[in-house]
């Protein structure tokens, strides 16, 4: 099962590698949002809670084109076909779709956080170490395994582009909650209370919920 | 199929809603804070907390769906979401009215409640694009199980993150009354409980045999349908 999924992997990445399309995309559009931002708050500096909220809402809006293209490449050259046929189960097929996703998110974020930084951000990026980082993978778990499985839900339905928009941000905003509040304090000016732990500890329920609930479900998706 | 007790049931929703009726205007006291508006306690909460139940009954017939491959399990998952869906419409409508007259703002983001339950109706209205994106009937059954059984995990999750991150700025009647709810209150509250729920059990059945009977419709004219072109 992980080798099937691992293989699944790397063609995914391989694919990305040579196109070209989701990454790059998704990190222009942060780019832009965060301009958007500059122009929408008029303010050229942003610190404490609205930072945290203005980088999570614009990582989410990104993860929201990464997964309205995860199965892109199958559905447009008609690759699932063969993907449904070869005798892979259905969870190294999610396994490796949310990997893929997961991945494409950290790279994301090593040009939009930084980019983010340069822009926007007040108080600076040293003093969120190591925590911010953390919060980071702890979000894409959660990301990838809800993407992944908006992306087989909405694979197969005429209106793909309006559903996993609709679909997917309703479904992190738990996620978001806990994201932003947990990144807020590391974003202020003056040192405050914390309250990292309670907020960690609901990003990770959530995080083991869905990935749970997607590998249970995601063997009745895609199927002839 | 259905319809068996239909007739039983409409009668005690009836009775029971009737008995509501009379309790929430003569029998529960008026709130020393609220006063009258208070009594609108006695439809909103009972019509929230059926409504989600509906979501996660949804969600259960949904995995039961998916276990057997009966598509009447679809059947039921869908209207017991359809269903929600319109309570919940009355839920916020009842709460922003509620809200009006107890604080004086139409919407109040500090109420864990209310932003948990926007947050999850939003997220139950894609069930409709979603299900009638997808031609293929048993497909369509699927995906739609397979929705309804991931959203009805979600909403307890939602309802933890947002208690968690809301101030509890404002009083609430069940929180200030507390579980020492008085007496009459408390009772007339149970007894609006269990009406609403009979009230979404009686519309769920009615709603499920009346579906049932248009698809035997259908089935007896396509029926006719070939025979007479066999005539011909």
């Amino acid at each position: 099962m992980i080798r099937a999924a691992l293989t699944i992997l790397r063609k995914d990445l391989l694919l990305e590698w040579r196109t070209k399309e989701s990454v790059p995309a998704m990190t222009l559009f942060t780019i832009t949002v965060y301009v958007l931002f500059h122009f929408g708050l008029d303010r050229n500096a942003l610190d404490g809670d609205l930072a945290s909220g203005v980088l999570w809402v614009t990582l989410l809006l990104a993860a929201v084109i990464g997964v309205s293209r995860l199965f892109a490449a199958e559905r447009e050259q008609g690759g699932i076909d063969a993907l449904l046929l070869a005798p892979v189960d259905r969870t190294s097929l999610f396994l490796a779709k949310a990997g893929a996703l997961f991945l494409f998110l950290v790279a994301v974020e090593v040009v939009a956080v930084p980019a983010y930084d340069l822009l926007l951000l007040g108080p600076g990026l040293g003093g969120t170490l190591p925590e911010l980082p953390a919060i980071l993978l702890l979000a894409n778990v959660g990301i990838a395994a809800i993407g992944a499985l908006v992306a087989a839900l909405a694979a197969e339905t005429r209106a793909r582009e309006l559903i996993v928009p609709l679909l997917l941000l309703p479904l992190l905003v738990p996620l978001l909650i806990s994201c932003a509040q947990a990144t807020e304090p590391l974003l202020r000016s003056e040192q405050g209370p914390e309250d990292l732990g309670r907020w960690l500890g609901l990003l990770t329920l959530y995080d083991v919920v869905f990935v749970l609930v997607s590998v249970a479900v995601f063997d009745f998706l895609l199927e002839d | 199929m259905y319809s068996k007790a239909l007739a039983p049931l409409a009668i005690a929703t009836v009775v029971i809603l009737t008995a509501t009726f009379a309790l929430v205007f003569f029998y529960a006291p008026l709130d020393a804070d609220q006063g009258f508006v208070q009594k609108i306690f006695y439809v909103h909460v009972p019509m929230a907390i059926v409504a989600l139940g509906g979501f996660v009954a949804g969600g259960i017939f949904g995995i039961r769906h998916l276990r057997s491959g009966d598509s009447s399990w679809d059947l039921r998952s869908y209207v017991a979401i359809h269903l929600s869906i319109i309570l919940g419409l009355g839920v916020l409508v009842t709460g922003a009215i509620w809200a009006k007259a107890s604080w004086g703002h139409w919407w109040v983001w500090d109420e864990p409640v209310l932003v948990s339950f926007l947050v999850t109706f939003l997220l139950y209205c894609v069930y409709y694009p979603l299900r009638f994106a997808i031609e293929d009937p048993e497909r369509q059954a699927r995906y739609s199980s397979v929705f309804a059984i991931a959203a009805g995990a979600f909403v307890p999750l939602n309802f933890t993150a947002v208690r968690l991150a809301e101030a509890y700025t404002h009083p609430r009647v069940l929180s200030q009354t507390g579980g020492d709810l008085p007496s009459e209150m408390r009772l007339t509250f149970l007894v609006a409980l269990v009406g609403m729920t009979l009230l979404f059990v009686t519309l769920w059945k009615l709603e499920l045999t009346a579906k049932h009977a248009s698809m035997q419709l259908k089935k007896l004219r396509r029926r006719r349908a070939e025979r007479e072109a066999v005539a011909a």
